[in-house]
């Protein structure tokens, strides 16, 4: 009995600790990212780590997954959307800080295969439609999918396509289910093309005019306001360190 | 409000044609195991109990691997000339027969050896051959346990999620079971269509499963009354 309670004593004790050792990391900074942002955050997070002093902890997801979970009260202090869409709907629901919000990189579409030679023009290639498979991100969560949707519109082939079609939850999965080859092409993230250590493949850089601007925003999330950590990744991200990183992986910046 | 029926009808389709191929599948696989004295027969015991342990994310993997134009089954496949499975009803279908495998192969296998030894030898002597004692002795005394598989297995695949989402490509009408609606709905914050669809699984999940308990509680004290008798 006297054991039993000494031992009681001691886990307590220690799961005391375990939790006093997290405090200590009192700077560590989470963050829900965008998938297609992936590579640039793990090349970030190093640079500002370094920098600063404070460490991140991240989550992947689709921007529209992501948003459904900082509704529902997920701990995350920094949102690093797809879109301007989402993050400017936080604002207003008042789960960001309003004025946080900035533009930190100008996405492009690509049409990918992982096969080479695989078109010399694309769309001629995509009207034959001589392939069964065709990845897209799911356009009701995915800023990429969307803009997916409307270079099929403008090229009035998104009727056409429709029976192709097979939607990745994130561009993440999109890019996997491409690079895995069981769609013969797909509509991912430009980045996620330039991050790719694989075959080169076959890749359309699509043009702006065909789909809207894919201004992809952070915001600083209500659960982060006032956290210093928070706010310097946010600060970070406009640094020239940063912007270099997202110009390498193909991003605009503005 | 527009609720889509369709992921509803589709999983109702998927999950009969998965049990149908189960039964015809799973009978001879539970037999074999409730029979033999093989020593073999714990290995292939727990091949068969796999999918209960496995994430569903490690069938998902290798069926997405396996599948695919790269792999060996979707060498197979496109050499049929069906093309590759991943992204296609059909290849639910090949994912679910293996993701509730177990759920209709124990319950059988149960039944089986609950009967024991001596209905097959009295069968035996008054002439029966071994397809005759199957189907008129082996199989009516197991059915309780083939209603329970029925049940499971058909319920096992409507909840199935995991695997779809990894190897379904959310294909409306081909690959958009229910599971991967209501993530659908959720994801895009459209509450009450999750909420309609979600209560409706959780009235069906209920339902069925009470019918089992109900059913298997008269089976259970009908045997018991007849062997009070005996």
């Amino acid at each position: 009995m006297k054991t039993g309670e000494t031992m009681m004593k001691r886990s307590l004790l220690m799961v005391l600790a375990l939790l006093g050792a997290t405090q200590v990391h009192a700077d560590e900074v989470s963050v829900a990212v965008a998938a297609n942002f992936t590579d640039a955050t793990r090349d970030i997070i190093p640079l500002f780590e370094q920098a600063s002093g404070h460490t991140v902890k991240v989550s992947f997801g689709s921007t529209g997954k992501l948003y459904a979970q900082i509704e529902n009260g997920a701990p995350f202090e920094v949102f690093l959307a797809a879109d301007s869409k989402r993050p400017e709907k936080a604002e207003a629901a008042g789960l960001a800080v309003s004025g946080s919000r900035f533009t930190y990189a100008m996405g492009k579409l690509a049409l990918w295969s992982s096969q080479g030679g695989m078109w010399s023009d694309a769309g001629a290639w995509l009207k034959a439609g001589d392939f069964q498979k065709l990845a897209i991100a799911n356009p009701k969560t995915a800023p990429y999918g969307l803009a997916a949707e409307q270079v099929m519109q403008s090229l009035g082939m998104w009727d056409l396509l429709q029976s192709k079609l097979v939607q990745g939850d994130s561009i993440a999965q999109t890019f996997q289910f491409v690079a895995s080859g069981n769609a013969r092409a797909g509509f991912v993230a430009g980045s996620q093309v330039y991050g790719w250590q694989g075959d080169a493949g076959t890749l359309w850089e699509i043009p702006q005019s065909l789909y809207e601007p894919i201004r992809q925003q952070a915001v600083l999330l209500a659960k982060g306001n006032q956290h210093a950590a928070a706010e310097a990744f946010l600060e970070f991200l406009k640094s020239d360190a940063a912007r270099a990183v997202i110009v390498r992986y193909g991003y605009g910046v503005e | 409000m527009l609720i889509d029926w369709q992921p509803v009808w589709l999983t109702l389709k998927l999950a009969t044609l998965t049990t149908v191929l189960l039964l015809l599948i799973g009978t001879p696989i539970a037999w074999w195991l409730s029979q033999t004295g093989s020593r073999f027969r714990h290995a292939i015991s727990a091949v068969v109990a796999l999918p209960i342990v496995l994430p569903p994310t490690v069938l998902g993997f290798y069926l997405l691997v396996f599948l695919g134009p790269h792999g060996p089954g979707g060498a197979f496949t496109t050499w049929l000339g069906l093309g590759t499975l991943p992204f296609t009803f059909a290849g639910l279908v090949v994912a679910s027969v293996f993701y509730s495998l177990p759920f209709v192969v124990q319950p059988i296998q149960n039944a089986f050896e609950a009967i024991g030894k001596r209905p097959l030898e009295v069968a035996a002597t008054l002439g029966a051959g071994p397809w005759d004692r199957f189907f008129s002795v082996a199989v009516p005394l197991a059915r309780p346990g083939f209603l329970s598989a029925m049940v499971l297995g058909f319920a096992h695949t409507v909840g199935e999620f995991g695997v779809v989402l990894m190897i379904g490509g959310n294909i409306p009408g081909e690959t958009k079971v229910l599971s991967v609606a209501i993530y659908d709905h959720v994801e895009t914050l459209e509450y009450a269509q999750a909420h309609i669809l979600s209560a409706g699984m959780v009235g069906f999940a209920f339902v069925v499963l009470l019918g089992l308990y109900l059913v298997n509680g008269r089976f259970t004290s009908a045997s018991a009354r007849h062997e009070g008798r005996a």
